[in-house]
C-alpha cells in the first residue's frame, strides 16, 4: 500500500532522512519510535508530502506520489493526518472543522457533510460538543475532533505525528482508544509515538528510527523484548 | 485675541461639502487599496520570487516616497503617458490615494497571514484543499480577524492624508478650508473649524472599528 524507496531530505545543508526504505501492507499498523531528531516526523511528513522529498520515491496505492507531475492534492484525499498541537480551525464549531473538507473537496451539499460529520464526532464520543469551538475543549477533545475531520474524507491511510505528545496524561487514553478502534477496523496507519504500551498493544510492526534511518523493525515483541542493534538497546533501556 | 466665528459660519456648507469630498474619497481610496492590498499581500508571500519581487516593489515605491509626489506623478504623468490632454482631478486623487493605502494594506494583510501558524495551512492541505482554498477558508478568515485594529488605523491615516490632493485643486475639505480663509481673511478660525471636522471624521471610524472588534472579537476563537 505504501512504498518508500531510498527517501532522503535536506533541510539546507542538514540531511534530516538519508535513505528511508520500506513497506507498508493494507491494514497494516506501523509504529515508528525514536529519539527526538531521528527525522520519523519528517518521514511522516513525506509520506502525504507536507515535506517534499530531496531524493527517492514514495509510491502510495500505486501512484508515484513523488513524481512533480501527481495531483497531490488527489493523494491527500485518501491520506488522513493527525497533528501534534491538533491544529484545529480556531474560528470554526467542532462540526464545522469535520464538514469543511468533505464540503469543499468532496462538493458535498452542507446537509450531507454535517449528517458525515456528526457521526464521525458520535464515532469519537462528542456529539455533544458538536457546537463548541475548538478553545472551548480540552486538549483530549480537540484532539479526538481532530482525528474525526481527517476520517471524514473517508482516508485509506491514516497518518499521526505524536498525536499525544501535547496531552496532558489523563487524556492520552481517551485519544489512544480512538486510534486504536481504527487500528481494529483494518485502517492502515503509521503513527509516530511515545506510547510504547500503545505500539505493543496495536503495533503490527514497529520501526526504530535514528539519524535519519529506519536502524531497525520487527513486530513489538522482537523490538521490545529481543532488540538486536545496540542504537535500540540504548533508546529502549532509557524510555522502558 | 478675539475670535470671530460669526464671519465664517455662513461658510459651513461649504466645508462640509468638502468634507463630504473627502469622505467619499477616503471610502473610495481604502476600498481600492483594500482589494489591491489582498491581492498584492497574497503574491507577496508566494514562492515564485519574480512575483513576490514584483509585489515588494510595489509596496516599497509607495511606502518610500511622499504621497505628494505621487499624487503629482499621476495627475500630470499619467495623463502624458496615455497620452490624454489631462486626467479628471477626482480620479487621479482617487488612484493615487488608492495606489498608496494599498501598498500599506498588503502589509497589513501580510503580516495578518503570517501570523497564522502554519500548523493551519497544513491541516487544511493535509485534507487535500488546494492552496486558494485552504488561504480562502482557513488562513484568511483568521488573518482579517488579526487585521481589523491596523486596518482601522490605515482608514483614519488615510482619512488625513487625503488632505493633501487639495494641492491638485480638489473642493476636499483642506482646499475648501483654503478657500473660505482667502475669502473671510480669518484663517485661524477656519482651520480650526477644519480640524474639528476632521477630529470628528476620525473619531467616527475609531468608534466604528472598535464597534467591529467587538463584533469580531466577542467569541475569540483564537488560539
Amino acid at each position: 500500500m505504501i512504498t518508500v524507496n531510498n527517501l532522503t531530505k535536506n533541510f539546507g545543508s542538514l540531511q534530516v532522512l538519508r535513505g528511508v526504505s520500506c513497506q507498508i501492507a493494507p491494514k497494516e499498523v506501523v509504529v515508528v519510535i525514536g529519539p527526538s531528531g531521528s527525522g520519523k516526523s519528517t518521514f511522516l511528513r513525506c509520506l502525504n508530502q507536507l515535506e517534499t522529498a530531496t531524493s527517492g520515491e514514495i509510491i502510495i496505492n500505486g501512484t508515484k506520489i513523488t513524481d512533480p507531475k501527481t495531483n497531490i492534492n488527489l493523494v491527500r484525499q485518501e491520506v488522513g493526518m493527525v497533528f501534534q498541537r491538533f491544529n484545529l480551525f480556531p474560528h470554526m464549531t467542532a462540526l464545522e472543522n469535520v464538514a469543511l473538507a468533505p464540503m469543499k473537496v468532496r462538493k458535498q451539499t452542507r446537509a450531507e457533510a454535517e449528517e458525515l460529520a456528526m457521526s464521525l464526532l458520535k464515532r469519537v464520543g462528542l456529539q455533544d460538543k458538536a457546537h463548541q469551538y475548538p478553545e472551548k475543549l480540552s486538549g483530549g477533545q480537540q484532539q479526538r475532533v481532530a482525528i474525526a475531520r481527517a476520517l471524514a474524507m473517508r482516508p485509506k491511510i491514516m497518518l499521526f505525528d505524536e498525536p499525544t505528545s501535547a496531552l496532558d496524561p489523563e487524556m492520552v487514553g481517551e485519544v489512544l482508544e480512538v486510534i486504536k478502534s481504527l487500528a481494529f477496523e483494518g485502517m492502515t496507519m503509521v503513527v509516530v509515538s511515545h506510547e510504547m504500551g500503545f505500539a505493543r498493544e496495536v503495533g503490527d510492526r514497529v520501526f526504530f528510527m535514528d539519524e535519519g534511518l529506519i536502524l531497525e523493525e520487527g513486530t513489538p515483541e522482537e523490538i521490545f523484548n529481543n532488540p538486536q542493534n545496540p542504537r535500540t538497546k540504548a533508546f529502549l533501556s532509557k524510555i522502558l | 485675541m478675539d475670535l470671530k466665528f460669526e464671519l465664517i459660519w455662513s461658510y459651513l456648507p461649504l466645508l462640509l461639502e468638502g468634507a463630504k469630498l473627502t469622505v467619499q474619497l477616503t471610502v473610495f481610496a481604502v476600498a481600492i487599496g483594500t482589494v489591491i492590498g489582498l491581492f498584492v499581500s497574497l503574491l507577496r508571500i508566494s514562492n515564485f520570487k519574480p512575483v513576490s519581487w514584483a509585489a515588494k516593489i510595489y509596496v516599497d515605491f509607495f511606502r518610500g516616497t511622499p504621497l505628494l509626489v505621487q499624487i503629482f506623478l499621476f495627475y500630470y504623468g499619467v495623463p502624458q503617458l496615455l497620452g490624454l490632454d489631462s486626467m479628471s482631478r477626482h480620479m487621479a486623487g482617487i488612484i493615487a490615494l488608492g495606489l498608496n493605502s494599498g501598498a500599506y494594506v498588503a502589509e497589513i494583510f501580510r503580516s495578518g497571514i503570517q501570523s497564522i501558524h502554519k500548523g493551519q495551512m497544513e491541516a487544511a492541505r493535509s485534507l487535500g484543499m488546494t492552496y486558494p482554498q485552504a488561504m480562502r477558508y482557513v488562513v484568511l478568515p483568521q488573518a482579517f480577524k488579526v487585521s481589523i485594529p491596523p486596518l482601522g488605523n490605515e482608514f483614519i491615516a488615510m482619512l488625513k492624508d487625503s488632505s493633501l490632493v487639495s494641492v491638485i485643486s480638489l473642493p476636499e475639505l483642506m482646499q475648501s478650508g483654503r478657500m473660505v480663509a482667502n475669502r473671510v481673511y480669518r484663517p485661524f478660525e477656519t482651520f480650526i473649524l477644519v480640524a474639528l471636522l476632521y477630529l470628528v471624521m476620525t473619531t467616527t471610524i475609531s468608534q466604528f472599528v472598535s464597534y467591529l472588534e467587538r463584533v469580531f472579537g466577542k467569541d475569540d476563537h483564537s488560539q
